[in-house]
């Protein structure tokens, strides 16, 4: 008897929730007029052709549905869409032409304030920001297509910015030429899935005072300065590809005061420092592949707890950079293409440990412009005698048990 | 000129010395090229060997043959030959064997395996060196008369530009490390032509794209038209300048 009534409740409600449809043909020409005649619920379908709406705000929980790709253009003066209600649905539409100001910060779509709003399948074209969320709680931004064609950092804007925003879903999207391609600032309990970030100005990821977030299965490709990890706790990075983030200060990932994270599975390939980690503490990195970096880990001395297992380093420049003697870190069982000991009882680790930490990379450390003598004899001297009787490199920073094959990640 | 340029040819190849110097070069291009998993790594390990071994060759080489060719010299100055000439075809017949050595031995394999812009360069690059060393190995010669004093500066020559020219470029880093240096050190690289090839190969790999902002700021000035345009310019100024001094030293020696 509960589940018939229940059922009859759900179709008598859903018979409430109308549709209005918004085109040249049809009742309203325009999607503000569309919006000010619906009711909490209601779905608003869009036909396609270019929408001048200005500002248009959506203030009741309503589904808001392009069919075809209906343009929705901000002349450069306006906010696209702003979202002050629960419960919205953004989908289908193309956002083109976001306003630039200095002092606000426009988006194709803002999110104020609001519990569940769902952005899907949008593509936006040259916006300020993209899609931008504040204060917003379970909102899922899926499958949106962010193009834009920043010059400088101060005049352009994120991608997919969030700020103070808890229960996040970033999934699927596609973002490049903004400033950062995804920005996280005091966002928590989220998640980054499956998106594709590239060709940005300054970061892939932009991530700040953000806990217990997830980023797992994306791409950070070309970026400006590759990913920025920063002030944030238990972080998790899996499966990630950072790839060809080149320059002069360009990294895969940044990691700045991070704790109690984990990086597994990823793959670092052509990056400038496929990791830099300053003042980073408990942080597990496992099973990544680091392929023809310059430096595969930069590990400053600030950091603690550090383990290193299981991940496979090959033809980088420098595997291991440092700039102090202390040690608090662990290494072990990696792969190494650059060790030389050897296996005598056959169990597939090296009998002598591996010192990943090169005389030649301490001195590039503290003095850049020695990189002219790179692959220079003098070079090649200086770090076999190291190799021997260690004085300049960390006579701790050592694996005990490196694998004589590449793990099979 | 033709005729000595030829007899010192056949002269040099008769000595086999050459031969085995391409066969020793043939067999470790092609060696490093199948052992190595990538074509690209050859290139950087044949980088080594044209950095170290060419040079060493090419100065002692030339410089014992030139000790050598005392008499011969000798007897050529007594016939009606301007001097200019009979060092010319002297310096042509050793550094036309010596890189002719270079080209089958390297230069083949090269091709064969990573016919890339990074390959063509250290071609080129093994090319000049070869011929840069001919030059020094002939200033060195004329200038000094005693045998084992010449041979054994030419070894200290080499020495210093392979080795110690890059030690005190460290010394001077790390003397000067509070100014920005990097400038500086494009022009000090100059001086050295190994330390020159070895960087204008490097930049050809984009491995120098990791090597951060100073690797860039060197990049900035080798990678573009106009800095490998003027450092194959020092490059030949560096084979010029021996070869003309050793000439007007050899026309005013008394034999």
């Amino acid at each position: 008897m509960r589940i018939i009534l229940f059922i009859l409740s759900c179709i008598s409600l859903s018979s409430y929730a109308g549709v209005i449809k918004v085109g040249r043909e049809q009742q309203h020409k325009s999607i503000t007029a569309a919006i000010d005649a619906a009711r909490a619920g209601d779905t608003v379908l869009v036909d396609g052709g270019i929408y001048y709406e200005k500002n248009l705000v959506i203030n009741k929980p309503i589904v808001l549905k392009g069919v075809n790709q209906p343009v929705l253009d901000a002349e450069k003066k306006y906010e696209n869409i702003s979202v002050k209600s629960d419960n919205v649905t953004i989908q289908g539409f193309v956002l083109q032409h976001t306003g630039v100001s200095s002092i606000v910060d426009y988006a194709a779509v803002k999110i104020y304030n609001s519990r569940n709003v769902s952005v899907i399948d949008n593509i936006v074209k040259d916006a300020f920001f993209g899609i931008y969320s504040q204060y917003g709680t379970r909102c899922l931004i899926k499958n949106n297509t962010l193009t834009a064609f920043a010059k400088t950092e101060q005049s352009s804007g994120n991608g997919i910015h969030c700020w103070k925003s808890d229960s996040m879903q970033i999934i699927g999207n596609t973002v490049t030429g903004h400033r950062d391609g995804i920005y996280f600032e005091f966002v928590t309990n989220s998640v980054i899935w499956r998106n594709q970030s590239f060709k940005n100005l300054r970061y892939g990821l932009h991530f700040m005072f953000s806990n217990n977030d997830a980023y797992i299965n994306n791409v950070f490709q070309n970026n400006g300065a590759g990913v920025a990890v920063m002030f944030s706790k238990e972080v998790k990075m899996f499966n990630n590809f950072f790839q060809e983030n080149w320059g002069d200060a360009a990294y895969g990932i940044l990691l700045k005061e991070i704790n109690d994270s984990y990086i597994e599975g990823n793959h670092f390939e052509k990056n400038t420092s496929a990791i830099y980690a300053e003042g980073a503490n408990r942080i597990f990195v496992k099973r990544n592949i680091f392929k023809n970096n310059g430096w595969a880990f930069k590990i400053q001395a600030s950091c603690s707890e550090v383990m290193l297992e299981y991940n496979n380093f090959l033809g980088n420049i420098f595997d291991v950079g440092t700039n102090g003697s202390l040690v608090l870190n662990r290494f072990n069982n990696n792969y190494w293409d650059k060790y030389e000991g050897y296996d005598l009882n056959r169990d597939n680790i090296g009998d002598i440990p591996y010192r990943p930490v090169s005389m030649y990379s301490m001195i590039v450390e503290r003095n850049p412009p020695a990189v002219i003598l790179f692959h220079s004899m003098m070079v090649s001297l200086m770090d076999k005698s190291e190799k021997i009787i260690p004085s300049l490199t960390p006579e701790n920073l050592k694996d005990e048990h490196p694998m004589m094959k590449p793990l099979l990640l | 000129m033709v005729k000595i340029f030829k007899y010192v040819i056949i002269d040099i190849l008769r000595n086999k010395i050459i031969l085995a110097y391409t066969v020793f070069l043939l067999v470790l291009s092609l060696s490093i090229f199948n052992l190595e998993d990538s074509s690209a790594k050859g290139i950087l390990s044949l980088l080594n060997i044209v950095l170290i071994i060419v040079p060493m060759v090419s100065i002692l080489f030339a410089t014992i043959y030139i000790y050598n060719s005392a008499e011969f010299l000798e007897l050529l100055v007594s016939q009606p030959l301007k001097r200019k000439t009979i060092w010319l075809s002297m310096f042509g017949g050793l550094a036309f064997s010596l890189v002719t050595a270079f080209l089958v031995g390297v230069g083949i394999p090269v091709l064969l395996y990573e016919a890339s812009s990074a390959g063509i360069m250290l071609i080129t690059s093994g090319v000049l060196l070869t011929v840069i060393f001919v030059a020094i190995a002939l200033l060195a010669g004329v200038k000094i008369r005693d045998k084992a004093r010449g041979i054994g500066t030419v070894i200290l020559l080499w020495l210093y530009f392979s080795l110690l020219f890059d030690g005190i470029v460290l010394f001077i880093l790390f003397q000067f490390a509070d100014y920005p240096l990097e400038k500086l050190m494009v022009g000090i690289t100059t001086l050295n032509p190994i330390g020159l090839s070895r960087i204008l190969v490097l930049l050809k790999m984009d491995i120098s794209a990791m090597m951060g902002y100073t690797g860039a700021i060197f990049k900035d000035f080798f990678g573009t038209t106009i800095g490998m345009i003027i450092s194959l310019l020092v490059l030949l100024l560096w084979i010029v300048l021996p070869g003309w001094l050793s000439v007007r030293k050899f026309n005013h020696k008394d034999l």
